[in-house]
C-alpha cells in the first residue's frame, strides 16, 4: 500500500512534467491565423440583439450587424451604414432610406429593405423584441418596404434622432422562424458587420470571425477574440507577455508604468463619460409631489450655485485622475465636440462666500453657516464605496465646502444603495455620472420633468430631479429640430440652463486609458480621429482597422523583434524542468531506500 | 395458549438484544434528518436574505441604458418583481421542487444550467488544491511533530504559519507577477485550446498550475498545524512505548500506531474543508479569472441576479451539509469510541 502511494506520487511528478512541456506545441499551432485578441471584463448578458443591454453585448451587435447608419470615426457624425442615403419629407414625418445594393448576409443571402422592415416592425409589435431598443421606435407610425431597396419610416412627430437609431438590423430569413424573441440565438450568428460572433464561453472568451463578404471590404485579420480578465493587473501582464494585443480600462498608475515598455503603445482620448455631483433641488415624483429626505435649504438656487463655485475641477483632474481627464465645462462630454459647451466651469470660493453672505446665510461660531430657518447647514454627500473618484473626491469636496461654511458628511456606500437613494430622492449631495452617446438626446432627457419617478420611486431613471419649464421646452425643441446646426445651438443653450440651475455640478470627464502591442499592430483607427479611443467606440472602426504590423513613433522606439517573451518562456521552462527532474530523482531515490527498509523489517 | 397474553418470560426472551447495527441506523437517520432540515432552512433564508439587499434588480439591469419608464415596468413584470413577496416566494418554492432555480437575467439562461457549467471548473481547481494541500499538510504535520523542535519543525511550522496568514488573493497577485511569464495569466483554457482530449487536458492543466499552487499554499498550513498538534498529544502515550518495546523501528511506530490515532481530528477538519471547496476560492478565482462558482457568485452579486444567487447559495450549502454528514459518519467508522457513546 505504501509502495502504491509512492507510485502515485511518482505518477503525479511525471504528469507535471507532461503539463509543462507539450504546451509549447499548443501555442505554436494558432500562428497561421491573424488574430486580434482584446481583453474584456464585463459579463455578457445575451447574444440576442433584441435583448442585450450590456456594454459588451451592444459592442458585439455593432460588430456583427450593420445598422442603418453609423457614426463617423472622425467626429461622430451619422454616416451611411446599411442605408446608403436618406431623405425626409417636407413635413419631417416621413424618412425614406435607400438600402445599399449588393451587400450580403454572412450566410450569402442578399440584404434587402425587407430585413430592416421586418426588424423594426417586430420591435413595434412584439414586446420581447422591444426589450433593449424599444425606446427608439416609440412614437412611430409605420415602417414599410415598398421595394427591395426602399425603407419608409413614418413618425408621429418630427424626430431629430432618426439618424442615430442604434438598432441592430437582423436577417429576416433567419429571424422570421424565431418564435421566442427572448431566447438565445444559435451560433454562429448570421450578420452583416465586419466580424461575426462564432463561439462564446461565459467568463472565458468570445470568438468572432472576419466577414470576408463585408460590404466595406474584408477586415485585414482573420479573427477577433475577446478574452475575459477579471483582474486588471493580470490583464496588464497578459498584454506585456503577449497573451492579448489590446486592452482598455487601465488605471493611471498602470498606464504610467507601461510607458517604459517598448513593445506597448499607449492610447488615451476624450472620454464619453461625464462625472457630476447631484444637488437635490427638492426632489418630486412625476406628479409633482415631494419625495425623499433632501435638505430643504438646497431648494435655494443661490446656495446651489455657491456650492458649484466652491468645487475645483482642476484639482480633481490633477490629483484624482492623475491628469488623465478633462476639466469641467458643459454637460455633454468634450469627446462629442459638436454638442459640447466648452465654457469652463468657474472655481471661485471668495465669490461663493460673498453670495452666501448676501443671501443671508450667517456663519455660526463654529464657522458653519445657518440656513434660513436658523439650522446649521449640514449636508450628506453620498458616494460609491471603492470608487476612486468618490472616495478621494469626497475629501476634497468636504474641505472646499467647509471653506464656504457648509459642513459635509461623506457617506460611502455600496453602488446599489447609492442608486436606491438617488432614485428615491433620499440625498443632499451625491456622486453620479453617465456615458453619453453621439446623439445627446438620452443624457439630455435625464434632466427633464418626465424622467422623475412615480410615487414609490420607480418607473423612470431620474438624475438630478431638475424640473424646469425652460429646459423642458428646449428639450422638446431639439428633439423636433432636424437641422443639425440649429439643433446643436439648442443643445448648447440647454447646457447653459443646466449650469444656471445648478442642480448638478460637473466634476470633469475622465479619459479612457488603452494600450496595445506596438510590435505586432499598425496604428488603429480611433474615434474621434484626433485624441480618440480604440475599444470604447460607437462603432467598429478600431477593430475593423486592425492591421498586423508595427507602430513606431517617439514613444515606442523600434526594438529587436519580440523574442524577449519567448526567451523568458524558455528559461522558465528549462528552470521548471530542472526542478521537476530533480524532484523526480529524489523521489525515486527515497522510494528505493524505503523499499529496502520495508523488506528489512 | 392464548393469543391474548404472552408469558412474561417469553416476551423477554424474544426481545432483541441491543444491536450495534440498529444504533448505526438511528445515528445515520438523525444526521440525515438534521442535514435535510438545514437545507430547508437555507432555502427559506436564501430567498429573503437576497431580497433584503439594497438595489432594484431592474434598475441595475438597465444601468447606463436609454430606457423608458414603460420598458422598466415591462421588465419588472416579466421577472415577477411586481408580485407580492409571498407570491414570489411560493413560485420560487414550486420551481425549486421541480428542480428549477429560475431564469438568470444576467446571463439570459436557466440558473441551474449556469451553475452546472461553473461547478466543474471550481471542483477541478479547489478539489485538486484541497487534495494536494491535505496530503502536504498531513505529511509535514506528522514529520514536524515526530521530530519536534528539530530544524524541519522550526522552519516549516514558521513557513506554514506565514502562508496561512497571507491573504490568498495577495499571494495570487504576487505569484502571477513572479511566474506569469511562464504560466498563463488567467482563464481555464486558451481561446484556441486544441479540441482533442489529451492536448486540451494539458492546456487546462497548464492553466491550473498557478491557481492550484496559490490555493495549496494558502490552505496547507492549517492541516499541518492541526496534524502536528494532534500527533504531539499522542507522543507520550503508553502504547507507543509498548510498540517501541516490541522492537519496531521508529518509522513504523509512527506510521502504524501514532498516526491512526492522530488522524481522527484531522479527518474531520479535512472533510469540513472539502465542503467549503465548492465556495472556497472566490478571491483566487478572481485573481486568475477562473470561470468557476466563486467568480459566478461575484458576478451574480454585482448584477443582483436573484435566481442565480439563490441557486448558488443552495448548492454551496448542500455541499457543506453533505461533507459534514460524511465527516460525522466517517468519524464513527474510524473511531470506536464514538460508536460506543
Amino acid at each position: 500500500m505504501l509502495v502504491r502511494r509512492r507510485l502515485a506520487g511518482a505518477v503525479s511528478v511525471i504528469a507535471l512534467v507532461a503539463v509543462t512541456v507539450p504546451w509549447v506545441a499548443g501555442a505554436a499551432q494558432a500562428q497561421g491565423e491573424k488574430v486580434l485578441r482584446a481583453g474584456i471584463t464585463q459579463d455578457l448578458d445575451s447574444l440576442n440583439p433584441f435583448i442585450t443591454i450590456t456594454r459588451v453585448g451592444t459592442d458585439l451587435t455593432r460588430l456583427t450587424y450593420e445598422y442603418l447608419t453609423t457614426y463617423d470615426p472622425k467626429d461622430y457624425r451619422p454616416v451611411p451604414g446599411l442605408a446608403e442615403k436618406w431623405e425626409t419629407s417636407p413635413d419631417k414625418l416621413t424618412w425614406t432610406f435607400t438600402i445599399r445594393s449588393g451587400a450580403k448576409w454572412s450566410d450569402g443571402q442578399p440584404i434587402t429593405a425587407a430585413d430592416p422592415a421586418f426588424t423594426l416592425n417586430k420591435m413595434m409589435t412584439d414586446k420581447a423584441a422591444a426589450t433593449a431598443n424599444g425606446n427608439f421606435v416609440q412614437g412611430w407610425e409605420s415602417v414599410t418596404a415598398p421595394d427591395d431597396r426602399t425603407l419608409v419610416i413614418r413618425t408621429k412627430q418630427p424626430r431629430s434622432t432618426m439618424l442615430a437609431l442604434d438598432i441592430p438590423i437582423v436577417p429576416k430569413h433567419v429571424w422570421e422562424k424565431v418564435t421566442d424573441f427572448k431566447a438565445e440565438p444559435p451560433l454562429p450568428l448570421v450578420g452583416s458587420g465586419p466580424f461575426i460572433v462564432q463561439d462564446y464561453k461565459a467568463s472565458q472568451f468570445i470568438k468572432l470571425k472576419a466577414n470576408k463578404d463585408y460590404w466595406r471590404g474584408a477586415p485585414k485579420i482573420d479573427a477577433l477574440d475577446f478574452v475575459y480578465y477579471k483582474n486588471v493587473d493580470a490583464e496588464v501582464q497578459a498584454l506585456q507577455k503577449g497573451d492579448i494585443d489590446l486592452m482598455s480600462r487601465l488605471v493611471p498608475a498602470q498606464y504610467d508604468a507601461l510607458k517604459n515598455d517598448p513593445n506597448i503603445k499607449l492610447n488615451t482620448g476624450a472620454g464619453r463619460r461625464l462625472n457630476e455631483i447631484l444637488i437635490n433641488p427638492g426632489a418630486a415624483s412625476a406628479d409633482g409631489n415631494p419625495i425623499g429626505n433632501g435638505n430643504p435649504a438646497l431648494k435655494d438656487v443661490q446656495l446651489r450655485k455657491a456650492i458649484a463655485l466652491a468645487i475645483d475641477s482642476r484639482t480633481l483632474v490633477d490629483k484624482v485622475w492623475g491628469g488623465y481627464a478633462v476639466e469641467a465645462a458643459g454637460y455633454i462630454p468634450p469627446g462629442f465636440a459638436e454638442f459640447h459647451w466648452p465654457e469652463k466651469r468657474k472655481f471661485d470660493p471668495a465669490e461663493a462666500n460673498k453670495m452666501l453672505d448676501e443671501a443671508g446665510y450667517v456663519r455660526g461660531a463654529d464657522g458653519v453657516r445657518a440656513d434660513k430657518t436658523g439650522k446649521p447647514l449640514r449636508l450628506r454627500l453620498l458616494g460609491h464605496a471603492g470608487t476612486n473618484l468618490d472616495e478621494q473626491g469626497s475629501k476634497y469636496i468636504t474641505s472646499w465646502l467647509k471653506d464656504i461654511g457648509i459642513a459635509v458628511e461623506p457617506q460611502m456606500v455600496a453602488d446599489q444603495k447609492v442608486n436606491d437613494a438617488t432614485t428615491a430622492g433620499n440625498f443632499d449631495l451625491a456622486f453620479s455620472g453617465w456615458s453619453a452617446n453621439p446623439d445627446p438626446d438620452y443624457v439630455l432627457s435625464l434632466q427633464t420633468c418626465a424622467s422623475r419617478p412615480n410615487a414609490d420611486g420607480k418607473g423612470a431613471t431620474p438624475d438630478s430631479f431638475l424640473c424646469d419649464p425652460e429646459y423642458d421646452a428646449l428639450y422638446a425643441q431639439q428633439l423636433a429640430e432636424t437641422d443639425r446646426a440649429k439643433r446643436i445651438e439648442i443643445v448648447k443653450k440647454m447646457q447653459q440652463v443646466l449650469a444656471d440651475r445648478a442642480s448638478l455640478v460637473i466634476l470633469g470627464y475622465d479619459n479612457p486609458l488603452e494600450a496595445y502591442r506596438a510590435d505586432r499592430w499598425a496604428p488603429f483607427t480611433t474615434q474621434p480621429s484626433s485624441g480618440g479611443v480604440i475599444m470604447n467606440q460607437q462603432g467598429y472602426w478600431g477593430y475593423y482597422s486592425a492591421t498586423p504590423g508595427r507602430t513606431t513613433d517617439a514613444d515606442a522606439p523600434a526594438e529587436a523583434q519580440g523574442g524577449g517573451g519567448n526567451t523568458g518562456l524558455v528559461i522558465g521552462l528549462v528552470g521548471g524542468g530542472v526542478v521537476v527532474v530533480l524532484a523526480g530523482v529524489l523521489a525515486f531515490a527515497r522510494l528505493r531506500r524505503r523499499g529496502t527498509a520495508d523488506e528489512r523489517e | 395458549m392464548t393469543d391474548f397474553l404472552a408469558p412474561v418470560e417469553e416476551t423477554i426472551a424474544e426481545a432483541p438484544p441491543p444491536q450495534r447495527g440498529g444504533g448505526a441506523v438511528r445515528y445515520l437517520l438523525t444526521k440525515v434528518g438534521g442535514a435535510i432540515m438545514s437545507v430547508l432552512m437555507v432555502v427559506v433564508l436564501g430567498f429573503f436574505l437576497f431580497r433584503v439587499m439594497p438595489g432594484d434588480p431592474v434598475t441595475i439591469m438597465t444601468r447606463g441604458r436609454p430606457v423608458s419608464g414603460a420598458q422598466l415596468d415591462q421588465l419588472r413584470a416579466e421577472h415577477g418583481f411586481d408580485q407580492p413577496i409571498l407570491v414570489q416566494f411560493w413560485n420560487y418554492l414550486v420551481g425549486l421542487l421541480h428542480g428549477d432555480f429560475g431564469n438568470s437575467y444576467a446571463f439570459n439562461a436557466p440558473a441551474g444550467a449556469i451553475i452546472g457549467e461553473r461547478l466543474g471548473p471550481t471542483l477541478l481547481l479547489s478539489g485538486t488544491a484541497a487534495v494536494l494541500a491535505a496530503a502536504l499538510g498531513l505529511w509535514l504535520g506528522a514529520k514536524t511533530a515526530w521530530y519536534r523542535n528539530g530544524p524541519l519543525d522550526r522552519a516549516s511550522t514558521g513557513v506554514a504559519l506565514v502562508f496561512w496568514s497571507i491573504p490568498p488573493w495577495w499571494l495570487g497577485v504576487v505569484l502571477l507577477m513572479i511566474a506569469g511569464g511562464v504560466f498563463p495569466t488567467g482563464g481555464m483554457q486558451s481561446p484556441d485550446s486544441p479540441t482533442a482530449l489529451v492536448p486540451h487536458a494539458l492546456d487546462v492543466a497548464h492553466h491550473m498550475v498557478l491557481p492550484v499552487f496559490t490555493l495549496v499554499l494558502a490552505i496547507y498550513g492549517q492541516y499541518q498545524l492541526v496534524m502536528r498538534a494532534s500527533l504531539l498529544e499522542e507522543m507520550n502515550s503508553d502504547y507507543l512505548t509498548t510498540a517501541r518495546a516490541k522492537g519496531l523501528r521508529d518509522d513504523m511506530v509512527r506510521r502504524r500506531h501514532a498516526l491512526p490515532n492522530a488522524l481522527l481530528p484531522t479527518t474531520t477538519l479535512v472533510f469540513l474543508h472539502l465542503g467549503m471547496v465548492v465556495s472556497g476560492a472566490i478571491t483566487v478565482e478572481a485573481v486568475y479569472s477562473w470561470p468557476g462558482l466563486g467568480q459566478l457568485t461575484a458576478e451574480a452579486l454585482e448584477a443582483k441576479d436573484l435566481p442565480l444567487l439563490q441557486g448558488i447559495f443552495i448548492v454551496l450549502v448542500i455541499a457543506v451539509v453533505i461533507m459534514n454528514l460524511v465527516a460525522d459518519v466517517l468519524l464513527r467508522v474510524l473511531d470506536p469510541r464514538v460508536r460506543a457513546s
